[in-house]
């Protein structure tokens, strides 16, 4: 049965036979000029950090996103043994950027999750993060 | 992947560590999953659940590509981990909750350093792999912190007065359970507390296009100023689930507009929950900048020379880059616009409060007429009925009326919306195709709606809901003296999504250059995301780049019927569709019988790759296909829209993860002399379970 053709007005419709489908069988090449260049993924071909992407979720740009940023790049350049050595500061200053943001920077209702992800070993459940009780009383990580 | 589990294994933790793993693993398995299902995280969480009979309530949120990627919960994965790995306290500690960690010694800093290293190495090494072009946005799944909106003036004392905009003092001061929703028309004289005077960053409007220029002005200036200033009463939300998922949740909470998933997890429609914004006492003093909101007050007016926006209460904020995104209204019909009473049984639906209106008032009627047959007239025409027939004790007739022949009409050519509309109709709504109403009036023994359509029929409902597209918001273009495109509405925008120097335009309200598809404007979530993170990126880098991305949309139309679309899609245009010989194992209805929802669509990236360079064999199901009953004829294909015979839109019908090709063809921009040669790039044949 070979690939046939109707028209309906201005619309045409061509039913394809499956053996003319296949897609290594279309003779169709792009050009180079319409590849995609948008950044893609959060490290670039070049090296450098993507900070928009979207698989940082709001990480990058919520209250606390300049210190999880210098914790990450100090880490994502660091070359001292074992990496990231020199970043605890940062680390801790990210820290206590979140303690400040409980209903944030918490998450109570996990474990729920772990059920749906199909790659979770079996791992003990995240520990609660204890709530800072007096949080107006601690200073900023800045 | 390998080295996790290599670095996850039989390494004793401290209990901290433990926790990093855990959540590092988490995530890493989060990141992971783009490149599987693809656009109904839902559905993707709800496997084993039978397909509705509409399909456009399961299949949930257009383009998907919000969702699927990092849900707030990896994101609080993510902070947990290297929160955990740092605890202040030094030494072990222990698991508060999880299970038993035996032998674990004491672990040192550099433990902690190097396991929180590693843990952002796997972030980096696993999301490489996937596309950054689409914004993800997150509907917070906190409960707690949906529950720390404004509460009002009552229960907080320490507010200060009248102040019903503010953003969120703190934490501390909110209290749950309590409504925000505060009455609109209180507010256009309230004073701001703290208003700033300046910000940097000031977006007028608060939806999808504002956040996501929000979230590109944040990732290109990490110390940026910002505020977005909105008219309605919530923190910034994405309306696509308000004519899809809400319908088939049980539970809606109406403060935080949260609802019920299928698996039993409350979910917020907000992008952000509360907390995330900056109080506007703090915004300026902020040395790394923030994003605070004004909630419940309109800009009036846009000022390109002084660099100021008024707010309707009057008050002045300046600014260094401002954007538009005003985004639209329903339009208003007529017949149906004539006195209060008639407008008392006639609604239309965008916002929040539109949903939980038509919802309250929806399952206590009998009869409801949708008006239109587009995108939401068919949406919430299938909702309705799928919720009347299954939760409501009184059984709703839904009638959807159009004056196009068959459902998408605007959309679809013309055989393939009549097509549809048979497909559909026994979905139980009562389709009224090729019908204008004609005239209306309030009567009877009831005060009943009384529509009478073109055909004579006289109609009594008990309410009726317009649905007939959207007007661009384009208020404040007059006192703001700007362009307003007479042909497509919206504010005239160039390529690079500028209206005036330093004003830019986004999202629905943008009548913008498309430098490849010309001069348009699109009314779609997935356009707001990218175009509000075009302007975003050029509001910051004072850079001349276009806005080139080709924003999607998709669509569900009952069991049989899918699609996803990229370009111009207009059924005024010549197309020309190739089909394959569909059998009844090609609807997304078999697809998802046979398998579960999920597997009928997967991850759109990589699916360049996926459809160019794919070789398996073609489907022995589809190879030895029955005899084509007219039913089954347009099962599944690709559909070409074209412009002088350049390819200017693609449709894939009942075809799935192929976008990013259908973008590159755009690109592409040209003429094919064989459309079928070009069809087979993809790939129609291919199962959907083999892709995946």
């Amino acid at each position: 049965m070979a690939s046939y053709c109707e028209e309906k007005g201005k619309d045409r419709i061509i039913f394809l036979n499956p053996m003319d489908a296949h897609p290594n069988s279309s003779s169709v090449t792009f050009s180079s000029e319409s590849e995609d260049t948008a950044p893609q993924g959060l490290v670039q071909s070049d090296g450098s950090i993507n900070w928009n992407c979207p698989c940082l979720g709001g990480m990058a740009v919520g209250p606390c996103g300049m210190e999880f940023r210098e914790a990450f790049e100090c880490f994502h350049y660091s070359e001292s043994d074992p990496k990231g050595a020199e970043c605890l500061d940062k680390f801790s200053q990210m820290q206590g950027c979140m303690k400040q943001f409980p209903d944030l920077y918490e998450s109570a209702d996990d474990p729920p999750e772990l059920g749906q992800i199909a790659e979770t070993p079996s791992d003990p459940i995240v520990p609660e993060t204890p709530t800072n009780p007096n949080p107006e009383k601690t200073e900023p990580a800045q | 992947m390998s080295a996790w589990s290599a670095f996850g294994g039989g390494i004793p933790f401290s209990g901290g560590l433990v926790a990093l793993r855990a959540s590092t693993w988490r995530l890493n398995a989060r990141l992971t999953r783009p490149l599987g299902p693809r656009h109904r995280p839902l559905s993707s969480l709800t496997s084993g659940l039978t397909y509705p009979a509409c399909g456009a309530g399961l299949a949930a949120w257009p383009s998907g590509q919000y969702v699927a990627r990092v849900r707030p919960s990896s994101y609080s994965h993510l902070r947990l981990g290297p929160m955990a790995a740092m605890a202040s306290t030094a030494g072990p500690e222990t698991p508060s909750s999880g299970g038993p960690q035996p032998n674990q010694p004491p672990s040192t800093p550099s433990h902690w350093v190097l396991m929180a290293g590693v843990a952002l190495v796997g972030v980096g090494l696993l999301t490489a792999k996937l596309s950054g072009q689409d914004l993800v946005y997150i509907p917070s799944m906190l409960k707690k912190a949906a529950e720390g909106a404004d509460p009002p003036e009552s229960s907080a004392p320490n507010r200060r007065s009248s102040n019903p905009v503010e953003s969120v003092t703190s934490v501390a001061t909110s209290t749950p359970d309590v409504p925000q929703n505060l009455p609109v028309t209180s507010l256009h004289r309230a004073e701001i507390p703290d208003l700033p005077r300046f910000v940097p960053y000031v977006l007028v409007g608060a939806g999808a296009a504002a956040f996501a220029a929000f979230r590109a002005i944040k990732s290109e200036d990490p110390t940026a100023k910002v505020l977005m200033i909105g008219d309605e009463n919530h923190y910034p939300y994405m309306r696509p689930p308000l004519s899809k998922e809400l319908w088939y949740s049980d539970k809606i909470e109406r403060d935080d507009i949260s609802f019920t998933q299928w698996n039993g997890r409350q979910r917020s429609l907000y992008f952000e929950p509360p907390p995330f914004f900056t109080p506007l006492s703090e915004l300026t003093e902020k040395k790394n900048g923030g994003v605070s909101i004004v909630r419940g007050h309109k800009v009036v007016k846009v000022n390109s020379v002084k660099q100021e926006v008024e707010l309707d209460n009057g008050s002045v904020v300046g600014f260094k880059k401002c954007l538009i995104a005003t985004g639209g209204r329903p339009k208003k019909f007529p017949v149906l616009d004539k006195n209060p009473l008639m407008r008392a049984k006639v609604s239309t639906f965008r916002t929040a409060q539109d949903f939980f209106d038509l919802k309250d008032k929806a399952q206590h009627m009998k009869k409801i007429a949708i008006i239109g047959g587009g995108f939401l007239g068919s949406e919430l025409a299938c909702a309705l009925a799928l919720k009347s027939r299954n939760k409501w004790d009184s059984k709703l007739e839904v009638i959807q009326i159009f004056p196009e022949n068959g459902k998408m009409g605007k959309v679809l050519p013309e055989y393939l919306s009549a097509w549809t509309t048979e497909k559909v109709r026994d979905e139980g709504v009562t389709i009224k195709s090729g019908q204008k109403i004609e005239q209306a009036e309030v009567g009877g023994p009831k005060n009943d709606l009384i529509l009478t359509l073109s055909d004579g029929e006289k109609l009594t409902v008990d309410h009726a809901v317009v649905a007939i597209g959207l007007e661009a918001n384009t208020d404040l273009a007059k006192s703001s003296r700007l362009e307003v495109d007479n042909e497509f509405g919206g504010f005239r925008v160039n390529a690079e999504l500028e209206a005036r120097s330093n004003v830019y335009v986004a999202g629905d309200a943008a009548s913008f250059y498309d430098v490849i598809l010309g001069r348009r404007r699109v009314e779609h979530h997935d356009h707001a995301i990218v175009s509000g993170r075009q302007a975003g990126l050029n509001m910051v880098r004072g850079l001349a780049q276009p806005y080139t991305h080709q924003s999607m949309f998709w669509s569900d139309l009952g069991p049989d019927v899918g699609y996803e679309a990229v370009g111009l899609i207009d059924s005024t245009l010549p197309t020309v569709g190739v089909f394959a010989r569909g059998t009844q194992g090609d609807t997304p209805k078999a697809a998802v019988t046979q398998s579960d929802e999920a597997m009928r669509s997967e991850s759109q990236e990589g699916d360049e790759s996926e459809a160019s360079s794919g070789s398996s064999p073609v489907s022995p199901r589809a190879s030895s296909s029955l005899p084509l009953a007219e039913n089954e004829k347009y099962g599944k294909g690709v559909i070409f829209y074209l412009k002088d015979d350049v390819v200017v839109g693609v449709l894939m019908w009942n075809v799935f993860n192929r976008v990013s090709l259908a973008r590159r063809i755009i690109r592409e921009n040209k003429r094919y002399e064989d459309l079928a040669d070009l069809a087979k790039l993809f790939d129609i044949y291919k199962d959907e379970e083999e892709i995946n």
